[in-house]
């Protein structure tokens, strides 16, 4: 540690005048979703920055699901984890094989391959969203899981085809000479020698898909209206339409709800981190 | 893609036939792991795309829009939005990235927490925060009451406040990650380089001036078109804080779309889509052109 000179203090103090706002900034809506949490429902609202009487009552109530909007609460947790996982197991499929076709295998048209998942990847959500509604009923697939899980894998795969094309590319090409003269198959070398080499790279893709389809809530909405096939996010939504929503039940149903996402994301920040910042934008 | 000769150029002893046909194996099973996604592509975007246009193919689905009040209010907001949310975003983004890059211990756990928004999902943050702003015993207007002794502002009532927050959240939302972003940025800076402008005397603002802002340019204008791409398909931060409300004043064109579509017309919801085309598709070539070199 450093001396504390005069010059020493001003700098710390003009760095506390920026990062005691930023933590207030970011820590205020999240506090306010636990303060809600846990306060009784006449404390809920009295406006104080600490409830008289701290009450895990609110989770009692979601957990035994005795409110008639949390009927199906621990259904729509299910619907939402499996929708999740297999958002990310689908994702880890297509756009694996894809990257290591490209990067490795060097596949004719593989550059166009790229250019169509990069134009899906800035395609705004919103806007294909409508269109991807309109698909599903045409597909017979609306209100069906599948139709999810089937538009979340088409929104995160871009991503991270592009991500894991990034990483592919970076692998020495001689460790794939050495595996050819050895008389490798494609499919050994993808499964020997590729997909091994590449684990963060898939724990950072893979994590991202599963976020992302567990945090979605648009297309989830507007895709899937049965009170027992819909997400927790869905479920969370429709609290909105009630004039007198029971709001201590709702954040505590949220909390639950934004627990097991931010727990991932710090589980498998080291891999997110880099991941992202080298996918995202390439400088 | 610079190195495919060296696929083929391997000084194998092998026959030349013998490299040809492996040659052709290779090609038919990159063929085939390549369908997955192809199939993805084909099936949910390039039908969807023509399907949409198609559906967006009559004049008069224009016209009717134009002539609707709502959609005129919804270009104006998307504008506000982009310009106004986006480049204070960004800028706070890079002055807030300088800061995480300074190595402390409580910077260090500050920057875990401010991830926080970015990682939990939308939807109960944004009704926590729609929640403070409830004029009757939302925490804002009960402080307010405790300090003054009057009442607050009906904060979502008022168009011009609601879009401001619903600014707020998607600012709220989306800075970790451009900060996080531009920390990357910074961090792949050379020392070395602020270590001699600091021999040469310089001020902190001539270090940014000539050290940072240099090397961070090109990524910063990346940066902020494509977040310029995605912030005009944020749905969530308008339509979980103000539903587009009061009286249909805060829709963007995010919402506008699927407003449109809860309400069965899918014509008029597929042409406020297309209307915005103009303006993503430069940005999405521009993106597209940066990227894949």
């Amino acid at each position: 540690m450093k001396r504390w000179t005069p010059k020493a203090i001003a700098t710390e103090a003009k760095l506390l005048l920026i990062g005691i706002p930023v933590l207030l900034w970011t820590l205020i809506p999240v506090y306010h979703m636990v303060l809600f949490a846990i306060s009784s429902k006449d404390s809920a609202t009295s406006g104080h920055l600490w409830p008289k009487n701290p009450t895990l009552d609110n989770f009692r109530i979601v957990f035994q699901q005795k409110h008639f909007y949390l009927d199906h609460f621990w259904l729509q947790l299910w619907n939402s984890l499996l929708i999740a996982v297999s958002v990310g197991a689908l994702t880890l499929f297509v756009a694996t094989t894809a990257a290591f076709a490209i990067s490795r295998l060097r596949v004719r048209g593989g550059r166009t391959v790229m250019n169509l998942a990069l134009f899906t990847y800035f395609i705004p959500a919103a806007f294909l969203a409508v269109p991807m509604y309109k698909t599903m009923g045409n597909y017979g697939l609306l209100n069906s899981q599948w139709s999810l899980i089937l538009a979340m894998v088409t929104i995160a795969s871009p991503y991270c085809i592009w991500v894991l094309k990034q990483a592919s590319d970076k692998l020495p090409y001689e460790l794939d000479e050495a595996a050819r003269m050895d008389g490798a198959s494609p499919l050994q070398l993808f499964r020997l020698v590729y997909l091994p080499l590449m684990v963060p790279s898939l724990v950072a893709v893979g994590t991202y898909s599963l976020l992302l389809a567990w945090n979605e809530y648009l297309y989830a909405f507007l895709l899937l209206s049965n009170d027992r096939s819909v997400t927790l996010a869905v479920a969370l939504g429709n609290f909105l339409s009630a004039d007198d929503s029971p709001w201590e039940l709702l954040m505590a149903t949220g909390l639950i709800y934004a627990l097991p996402p931010a727990a991932i994301y710090y589980a498998f920040k080291r891999y997110m981190v880099g991941g992202l910042t080298a996918g995202a934008v390439k400088s | 893609m610079s190195s495919t000769a060296t696929a083929t150029a391997a000084p194998l002893p092998a026959p030349l036939v013998n490299l040809g046909a492996r040659h052709a194996r290779w090609q038919f099973w990159g063929a085939v792991m390549v369908v997955p996604y192809l199939l993805v592509f084909v099936v949910f975007v390039l039908y969807p795309v023509g399907y949409g246009l198609w559906l967006a193919r009559h004049p008069q689905s224009y016209v009717k829009l134009v002539e609707d009040p709502i959609f005129f209010r919804s270009v104006i907001n998307t504008a506000i939005f982009l310009v106004v949310a986006i480049n204070i975003k960004m800028l706070v983004a890079l002055v807030l990235s300088g800061f995480f890059v300074t190595s402390r211990w409580w910077i260090k756990i500050i920057s875990a927490i401010f991830i926080l928004p970015w990682a939990m999902p939308s939807i109960p943050t944004i009704l926590s925060i729609r929640f403070m702003l409830n004029p009757e015993w939302g925490v804002i207007n009960s402080t307010i009451f405790r300090l003054t002794g009057a009442d607050g502002p009906n904060w979502l009532n008022d168009p011009a406040l609601a879009l401001t927050f619903a600014m707020v959240v998607h600012v709220w939302k989306s800075l970790p990650f451009w900060t996080l972003i531009l920390v990357a940025g910074r961090l792949a800076i050379p020392t070395e380089q602020y270590e001699a402008a600091s021999v040469d005397g310089a001020s902190s603002w001539q270090k940014f001036r000539f050290v940072s802002w240099p090397a961070l340019k090109t990524l910063y204008i990346t940066s902020l078109i494509l977040s310029m791409i995605w912030t005009l398909g944020d749905f969530n931060s308008v339509y979980l804080l103000t539903g587009g409300g009061p009286a249909d004043l805060t829709h963007v064109l995010a919402t506008l779309g699927i407003r449109y579509l809860r309400l069965d017309q899918v014509d008029l919801s597929m042409a406020s889509i297309v209307v915005a085309l103009p303006l993503v598709l430069p940005l999405v070539y521009f993106m597209m052109k940066r990227l894949s070199k």
